[in-house]
């Protein structure tokens, strides 16, 4: 199992890899931290003619704080993202979530950018992303754009990237203080792609939800934001609000069926996953107690 | 086939070489440096036989480029294994038979030893959960959490 | 009988400074913990090339064309060979055994000829100067295929209206055994009550971390073939290549060093193997097969993949009156050889109800062909699914008459005073120890003040269940596993012990070490039984020239069989020093005894004269020993349990988990294995054995299963999809001993391999099912999973 023969450029600047980019066109791939690319060319599942090496370039790199915007820079590794204090401080999402993404040696390499652009959807950070409203900052030989998540994730590997464009950065919005988040994966073992899983960013109003944006992954052809919250927002939470919200999720959804989980038990676990988010962090365990029933 | 001109250390002796672009750091400690300590187990970067420290941190080097590693310090359990650096966890593994046929032991104490750099005194829980990315089939797992975990016992104690 | 956590070894093997029942480290650790074992994957050789298969996409068809032109062409080709022009230098071969009265499978060809009957049978050969140039050329192969019908669900193999896959065989039927013992009709017409059921268990396969891996070096000049490989069975790989590459056995030479992992998957021949023998003969060069992940997946036999029907007889008092089974189990395209898949299903019909008292059985396998991967001998053959589905049986029943689990096997587990005895397949017992494993067990656990926690947890919703799962395990196999059937498969084993020059020792043995600790517990055999200590024996095993003839390592046997030769030949072998003291001393050799290196006055203790001074003599001092005196400081001994056929031991088990109601996820929180495998050779690598082989059936249990779809496409084969059991999910495992040497050898020690794996997955399931009783639903499928148990509780 060994990999195709393919050449290699060495990027030494975003400029020189756009140029790369625009020479080569789709026989190039981007090589970030190659944790999902490499595997991929092991397995002779893809075949690229050229693979444009982006990790030296150190103006992709890094976490800075500004306003209320925290940009991560596109070769910012999981492990970064799980020491970083910024991110612990601002976005304790995506640390939460970092823990979740494969194991150590993998987390070590693996690129936030990379992750985004490869856009699994199974993966945990595009439905962060989607979750925290976040927007790419997108290079390209024409300049820089922007877009936010939700037009970001087009479907199962497909993004908003056009062949010539280069994932920069991530511009995430600080959620407000107060705000609260939830991540949990239904995975069979430590590490494994999830069977279905939530990333949500609450924001708790006394007893009432005042946001809730719940972002799901490993549910469809990429994540997905929940529309069935509208139920939860500014009322009283019951049990039996909880359930309407369920059936509203269960009625957007259309999972699909294959060997990790059947479409059946991703509509069920995205209905578990609603009820002990609520239950969470609204601090009322008692909640997620009734959805047992 | 056109290759690339890279220079790194290995276990700090320095080495160059031409490589083609697709050879991963597991093939190239192996096959031309005779590192044969890094095995190769899955070559997807699920079984963790392929760890090793690329400026001392762990990667799979299934999943990593030679070319990635250019200008970088590599170091292989043979490296680790002269340096000293893990001769305790060595005889941890070797007192508690935290191995059997030894295929993923490499890979093990390199994990291992990532903890427990990071860590003084992991509860077995946290050395389950930084291994759970290494697959061994012989042991069950129970004896090298056992060498892990005295290890890390006797560090503290010594420190 | 002994009985206690730390095993004693026998006092008749407890000669001063005996090692035997230490835990002594194994010798050859330092070198695999430092990365300087020597795997055959490591082995390079001049003028070495690498092959890489074009492999069959399809379950079924027949081969129109191979246009290999473009592949010959490619950079670093050295030769692309067809299964066609292999045949020329290797013959085909048919696994079968005579002593399996019917069994019959289809010649096999190193690869395929003009039919490909697996997705992932080999179909022509590339060697190239590199693996990745070799796998660039095989996708030059053009291979031309004519899909035929694929034979892929066993469930309807042998309806008249399915293809035989081999039409020469006439139908899909490789294999059927029946029964019958006791009065089974009668005690399940007069039972209280009779509990039916249908068991399934997944397809899985043994993922060794170092993959299947050959080198294979044919020297033209000297007419011989060495062949580098992974393998248990050193003499077996011998006398199939010989036979079917025309060789003489002495042609060829097997070496085998380091292996990383075996557990029956590499005791056998695989036609990818033979066809890199055949390439190496051909090409009169050396070459290098490693199988990578995904040939392993679709090409290392798989095993289990059975559903079996079970029925159990009980009366209201808890006495179990009858087991009857109906075992149906899919082997693949081929019988396997030379050991054939039909083992499996032979024992699982050997062993159901084998610890119970009822002399009540009837069984039934059969065994089909499929359009699939091969199956074979993997770790616990047939252990896994006879412990299940008795012990299932057994938890149903009791469950049906309101009765403790552990109550109902107290009742009718074969009381530890019934020795010898027979079971109704008649299976020969020497001696088990069923109630005092089951006690001890109860009190590792803590089984009362298990269960009071889980009636308070159960109350908060929370849903732990206990499972038991006793079990009796063939260890120790004489020739009536394989060369009663015709198999040239030794079943005896051979040591030879020699003193050198400097007074250590070099001991060579038959038996193979892939980390179960061959080489250590020889080391101990030998240095307790001649007198000296371990660090001055040197184990030299894996090699056809080097070592005697026997069986290697596989079905529990090294330590039982290889120990027991191991014993012998040291005695012998200090005998023969004794006596040259004996003249050195002007003493009698009865009267002296080894110690610690030396020769020694047994009652005071006095040393006499150190071993390396009385080598020094013998080698190179002969003139100055009484005449006539010829020393032999060599002895070689062999054995071979010939009383009974196999050494069974026995064992039992608990898991202690929790299922999450809501989710369907299991978590293991603990589990407790007693066994009792008779002399303890070294405590630590027998109880090690056991935690490796609970978490193989744990595997089993919770996540390993081969996917095949309708058209007989494995669709899990990497390791991201195939689920192996990793360190996160497993608990920690204790594990206790009763002692119950053998009498069939001095050693006393019976296997131990199989127990930790034949007895796990049936506790775990038994734990499910008591944490799901509450909802009164009973899972008799493994995997157990999310999805299995979530659709069991009707939540999806």
């Amino acid at each position: 199992m060994k990999a195709p023969a393919f050449s290699y450029v060495r990027a030494e600047s975003v400029e020189h890899a756009l140029e790369l980019l625009s020479r080569h066109g789709n026989a190039a791939k981007i090589l970030s931290g190659g944790q999902s690319l490499l595997p991929a060319l092991n397995l002779r599942l893809a075949a690229p003619a050229v693979l444009i090496d982006i990790g030296r370039l150190d103006e992709l790199r890094g976490i800075k704080l500004r306003d209320d915007v925290v940009t991560i820079g596109a070769l910012t590794r999981h492990a970064d993202l799980l020491t970083s204090e910024e991110i612990s401080a601002s976005l304790p999402l995506l640390r939460k979530a970092a823990a979740h993404v494969a194991h150590p040696a993998i987390r070590n390499r693996g690129t936030i950018g990379g992750n985004l652009a490869h856009a699994d959807p199974a993966s945990e950070f595009p439905a962060c992303m989607l979750a925290l409203d976040a927007r790419m900052v997108i290079r390209g030989e024409g300049g820089e754009r922007r877009v936010n998540a939700r037009d970001f994730f087009r479907g199962i590997y497909e993004t908003a990237l056009e062949p010539h464009e280069l994932l920069a950065a991530i511009e995430v919005p600080r959620p407000q203080p107060g705000s609260r988040t939830y991540f949990h994966e239904f995975v069979r073992r430590s590490g494994d792609y999830a069977m279905t899983g939530l990333a949500a960013l609450a924001h708790v109003d006394g007893a009432q939800l005042g946001d809730l944006r719940l972002s799901y992954f490993a549910i469809s052809d990429r994540p997905h934001l929940a529309r069935a919250t509208s139920h939860l927002v500014g009322v009283e939470i019951t049990a039996e609000r909880i359930a309407e919200a369920q059936a509203e999720l269960d009625a957007e959804l259309d999972p699909p069926d294959d060997q990790q989980a059947s479409a059946a038990m991703r509509r069920h676990f995205a209905r578990l996953l609603l009820f002990r988010c609520v239950a969470d962090v609204l601090g009322r365990p008692e909640l997620a107690m009734e959805a047992v029933r | 086939m056109t290759t690339t001109r890279i220079a790194l250390t290995v276990n700090g002796e320095s080495v160059s070489a031409d490589v083609p672009a697709r050879l991963n750091l597991a093939d190239f400690v192996r096959d031309q440096l005779g590192l044969t300590g890094t095995h190769v187990g899955c070559e997807h970067g699920v079984c963790g036989a392929c760890t090793l420290r690329v400026d001392g941190e762990i990667v799979r080097s299934c999943l990593t480029l030679v070319v990635q590693a250019d200008g970088c310090a590599v170091e292989t359990i043979e490296g680790l294994s002269d340096s000293g650096e893990i001769a305790d966890l060595q005889a941890a593994f070797r007192e508690r038979n935290a191995l059997q046929c030894g295929y993923c032991t490499p890979g093990m104490l390199m994990t291992a030893q990532d903890l427990l750099r990071k860590c003084a005194n992991p509860e077995r829980t946290e050395i389950r959960e930084h291994l759970s990315g290494n697959y061994c089939r012989c042991t069950g797992y129970h004896a090298i959490v056992d060498a892990v975990e005295r290890t890390a016992k006797a560090r503290q104690r010594r420190s | 009988m002994i009985s206690s956590n730390q095993p004693k070894c026998l006092t008749a093997l407890d000669r001063p400074n005996s090692y035997i029942g230490q835990s002594v480290p194994r010798p050859n650790l330092a070198r695999l913990l430092q990365g300087r074992g020597q795997y055959v994957s490591d082995l390079v050789l001049p003028r070495m090339i690498h092959v890489a298969f074009v492999r069959s996409l399809h379950a079924h068809a027949r081969i129109s064309a191979i246009n290999t032109e473009a592949a010959r062409a490619m950079p670093g080709v050295v030769a692309v060979v067809t299964g066609r022009e292999l045949a020329d230098v290797v013959t085909p071969w048919v696994g079968v055994l005579s002593h399996l009265k019917g069994l019959k499978s289809a010649p096999q060809h190193a690869m395929a000829i003009d039919r490909v009957c697996w997705q992932g049978e080999a179909v022509v050969a590339v060697l190239a100067s590199s693996r990745a140039l070799a796998e660039d050329a095989a996708e030059a192969v053009e291979v031309s295929y004519e899909e035929l019908p694929a034979v892929t669900d066993m469930r309807s193999a042998l309806d008249p209206a399915t293809p035989a896959i081999h039409p020469d065989l006439g139908d899909n039927l490789a294999f059927e055994r029946n029964h019958d013992a006791g009065a089974v009709d009668a005690a399940f017409a007069e039972a209280d009550e009779v509990v039916e059921v249908e068991f399934v268990f997944g397809r899985h396969t043994g993922v060794t971390l170092e993959p299947r891996s050959v080198v294979a070096d044919w020297n033209a000049g000297e007419r011989r073939l060495i062949i580098y490989q992974g393998t248990q069975a050193p003499h077996m790989v011998q006398n199939i290549a010989a036979k079917h590459l025309g060789l003489a056995e002495q042609q060829v030479r097997v070496v085998c060093k380091d292996v990383g992992g075996s557990f029956g998957i590499k005791v056998h021949i695989y036609a990818d193997e033979m066809a890199t023998y055949g390439l190496a003969k051909l090409l009169r060069r050396p070459v290098k097969f490693v199988a990578d992940r995904v040939e392993s997946f679709n090409t290392d036999i798989h095993a289990r993949d059975h559903i079996c029907k079970g029925r159990i007889a009980v009366n209201r008092n808890g006495s179990i009156k009858a087991f009857e089974i109906d075992d149906l189990t899919g082997i693949g395209s081929y019988s396997m050889y030379p050991r054939t898949s039909a083992i499996e299903a032979n024992q699982v019909v050997n062993l159901v109800g084998g610890q119970y008292t009822t002399p009540n059985y009837r069984a039934r396998a059969r065994v089909v062909f499929q359009n699939k991967n091969v199956t074979c001998q993997y770790r616990a053959v047939g252990h896994p699914i006879a412990c299940s589905v008795t012990e299932g049986l057994v938890d149903l029943a009791a469950r049906r008459i309101g009765m403790d689990p552990v109550q109902i096997r107290r009742l009718n587990l074969i009381g530890d005073d019934a020795y010898p005895c027979a079971s109704p397949t008649g299976l020969r017992f020497e001696a088990l120890s069923h109630h005092a494993s089951l006690q001890k067990l109860l009190q590792m656990m803590d089984y009362d003040a298990l269960r009071a926690e889980q009636a308070r947890l159960r109350g908060q919703g929370i849903h732990r269940g206990i499972g038991l799962a006793s079990f009796i395990e063939v260890t120790n196999p004489g020739a009536a596993f394989y060369g009663v059937g015709g198999a040239r498969i030794s079943s005896q084993d051979g040591v030879t012990v020699r003193l050198d020059a400097a007074g250590s020792v070099t001991c060579y043995t038959s038996i193979t070490e892939q980390g179960q600790g061959s080489e250590a517990i020889t080391a101990q055999i030998v240095a307790s039984g001649l007198g000296v200590s371990i660090d001055r024996v040197r184990v030299v095993l894996g090699d056809t020239d080097a070592t005697p003839y026997g069986g290697g390592t596989w079905a529990s046997r090294a330590a039982g069989i290889g120990g027991e030769a191991a014993l012998q030949s040291a005695k012998m072998l200090r005998g023969n020093i004794l006596q040259v003291a004996a003249a050195i001393l002007q003493a009698r050799p009865e009267d002296l005894d080894i110690s610690d290196n030396a020769v020694v006055d047994p009652s005071s203790g006095e040393r006499k004269i150190e071993l390396s001074e009385l080598a020094r003599i013998v080698f190179f001092r002969p003139d100055t020993l009484p005449p006539g005196l010829q020393p032999e400081m060599v002895a070689t001994r062999h054995f071979v349990p010939r009383e009974y056929g196999f050494a069974f031991t026995n064992g039992i088990q608990a898991s202690w988990l929790e299922v999450d109601t809501a989710t369907g996820f299991v978590s293991l929180l603990n589990h407790w294995v007693v066994e009792d495998c008779g002399t303890v050779i070294n405590p630590q690598l027998v109880d090690e054995q056991i935690r490796g082989g609970v978490v193989q059936g744990l595997g089993a249990a919770l996540f390993e299963h081969c996917i095949y779809d309708e058209r007989g496409q494995l669709t899990n084969a990497n390791m991201a999809d195939y689920l192996v059991p990793m360190a996160a999910e497993m608990p920690d495992i204790a594990v206790g001993h009763v002692v119950t040497p053998t009498k069939e050898s001095e050693l006393g020690a019976k296997g131990a391999g199989e127990a930790g794996t034949a007895g796990a997955a049936a506790a775990v399931a038994n734990a499910v099912n008591d944490a799901l009783s509450p909802f009164g639903v009973s899972i008799t499928e493994i995997p157990l999973t999310p999805r299995v148990i979530l659709s069991a509780l009707g939540r999806i």
